[in-house]
């Protein structure tokens, strides 16, 4: 008897189950499409600042850069992919100074690991996520960062900033609290 | 009179017109012979025109469920997809593969595409859109249809593959199995309509549809009927013959270009045809929906040609069948052959007697309400 039962209850379950699924899909079948369409929604596309796609070197108003051509980065590239080449100078009060001359990046040879952002130690490079890359030949892959004149950027005087970064860390705990 | 008037879209006028033109020139003998072939070429365009449609729809369908937009870049929504598919299929090579046994390999996708076009000439299109019309035409259809599974054992046979072979020899438990479902569905409503033949078939349900008129009886026997159904054309969650992450592509793996195309064209036209006959069988068919009394309604409803009622309701059986196919898993061999075997013959069989002592009782509704149905 119990059997019977447990074949009727078993098939009445089932039904039900199949039912409940068909209804999940029903209301799938209504929702946004997500197919992203691309050439077509550049103008709306939204990439991820996160996404890693082109190493850039911020340069501001005066055409001047963060790097002081330490080449750490080229250091920690596990690729070799950057090749930072330096020039001496001697400034106006006659010491003789490492300077920037050409920052090179190999975009075909980048694993896009960050290691170089990470590493360096004025914040001069960072990754976009500009990603439309490609080009025509393998030489174009190559890219100069800094640009054609430009200046490494005059720090302000020390004594300011450690002030400035004390006052943030005084309101950033106030704030905590 | 005034219907002849009143229904300018059916074929009904041009079929008479091109008879007589016909008769009034030429012997017997010359007018059949012409109109045979007219009516063969006529249902050779519309097995194809079909199912490049139907090819097209499920694509769309499928990519709506799975929120995606299907095919969008041929032409406008991609209307013209199957249209490129086809070329493309015609202009493959088809690859002749070795220690294959030659006659079979090559035979097998002529038994598909014959069975499946056998059904497709007795299903009653719309008012005189109707090839043959056997007074067993059930049986005809049923008989017909299992002609294909002849064809999948062989392509399974021949290939010299194993991922072909077992996807036959699955796919024929299955038909096998799920025919009998089939088969004994749609003798629960012979036994309700007392005739084996579609166009009285139709006749007898231009009231009540079949589904309505042996209420609880009906319904069964048509949830069953669209199951097997779905099971006989290897779709949905039956697919098992062609489970791809197991199988390749089951009994079709070695085979390419039109060869393959009649496998594909078999399988969708299959899937119509099983929407058709349930159209036919249990939703009245071309008739249009008529009311008992409500005659200017009834006459409005016959100025949509009869051939669109028939593709309106056998559509909304196709969508049904994608719907279901997007819903569940596979089914395990097991699974498959239990919910048959365990479940529906039982079910069946007993629904069959349950349809007799209705018809005999007196409990359909045409019965119950003889002024209402």
């Amino acid at each position: 008897m119990s059997s019977i039962l447990e074949y009727f209850s078993g098939l009445f379950k089932g039904i039900k189950s199949l039912l409940i699924g068909m209804s999940v899909t029903w209301k799938e079948l209504w929702t946004k499409k997500v197919t992203q369409q691309y050439p077509e929604n550049r103008d709306t596309l939204v990439i991820s600042d996160r996404f890693r796609a082109e190493l850039t070197m911020p340069h501001d108003e005066n055409n001047e850069h963060a790097c002081t051509a330490c080449g750490i980065c080229q250091m920690n590239c596990p690729n070799g992919t950057i090749n930072v080449l330096s020039a001496m100078i001697e400034t106006e009060d006659g010491k003789k100074k490492k300077i920037l001359d050409t920052y090179t990046w190999d975009l075909g040879m980048c694993t896009f690991c960050n290691l170089c952002v990470i590493t360096c130690p004025s914040d001069a490079i960072k990754f976009e996520n500009t990603f439309e890359n490609a080009v025509f030949t393998r030489s174009k892959l190559v890219q100069q960062l800094n640009h054609e004149g430009s200046k490494l950027r005059v720090k302000p005087p020390k004594s300011t900033e450690s002030v400035t970064k004390s006052t943030e860390c005084v309101t950033k705990e106030a704030q905590i609290k | 009179m005034i219907l002849n008037y009143s229904q300018p879209l059916e074929f009904t006028n041009l079929i008479t017109w091109l008879d007589t033109a016909l008769r009034s020139s030429m012997s017997e003998f010359w007018v059949l012979l012409i109109e045979f072939v007219l009516v063969a070429v006529g249902l050779l365009a519309a097995y194809s025109v079909i199912a490049m449609i139907l090819i097209y729809a499920e694509r769309k369908i499928t990519a709506f469920f799975q929120a995606r937009f299907g095919p969008n870049r041929v032409g406008k929504y991609g209307i013209w997809q199957s249209v490129a598919d086809v070329i493309k299929i015609l202009l493959k090579e088809i690859i002749h593969i070795n220690r294959s046994d030659r006659f079979l390999f090559f035979a097998a996708p002529f038994f598909m595409i014959i069975a499946s076009m056998l059904t497709f000439g007795a299903i009653p299109f719309g008012k005189f859109l109707h090839a043959v019309d056997f007074n067993i035409g059930v049986l005809y259809v049923t008989a017909v249809s299992s002609l294909g599974i002849i064809g999948v054992l062989l392509a399974g046979w021949s290939s010299n593959n194993k991922y072909s072979m077992i996807g036959a020899m699955r796919s024929g438990a299955q038909f096998v199995s799920y025919e009998l479902s089939a088969g004994f569905a749609l003798m629960t409503i012979v036994v309700l309509a007392g005739t084996m033949q579609f166009s009285e078939m139709i006749e007898g349900q231009r009231y009540c549809w079949n589904l309505f008129n042996g209420h609880i009886s009906s319904m069964i026997a048509f949830v069953i009927y669209l199951i097997s159904g779905h099971a006989e054309t290897n779709r949905g969650p039956f697919d098992l013959p062609e489970a791809e992450s197991e199988l390749t592509a089951g009994y079709h793996t070695e085979y390419s270009g039109m060869q393959f195309g009649f496998f594909y064209l078999a399988e969708y036209l299959n899937m119509f045809i099983i929407a058709s006959i349930a159209t036919t069988v249990f939703l009245g068919g071309w008739m249009p929906i008529q009311i008992h009394g409500l005659e200017t309604f009834n006459q409005i409803m016959w100025y949509i040609p009869s051939y669109v009622w028939f593709f309106a309701k056998t559509g909304v059986l196709i969508f049904l069948s994608l719907w279901v196919r997007w819903s569940f898993p596979r089914l395990r061999i097991d699974q498959l052959l239990n919910l048959e075997w365990k479940y529906l013959l039982p079910i069946n069989l007993v629904n069959i007697v349950v349809m007799v002592i209705i018809v005999l009782t007196g409990l359909t509704l045409t019965d119950l309400f003889p002024g209402l149905f």
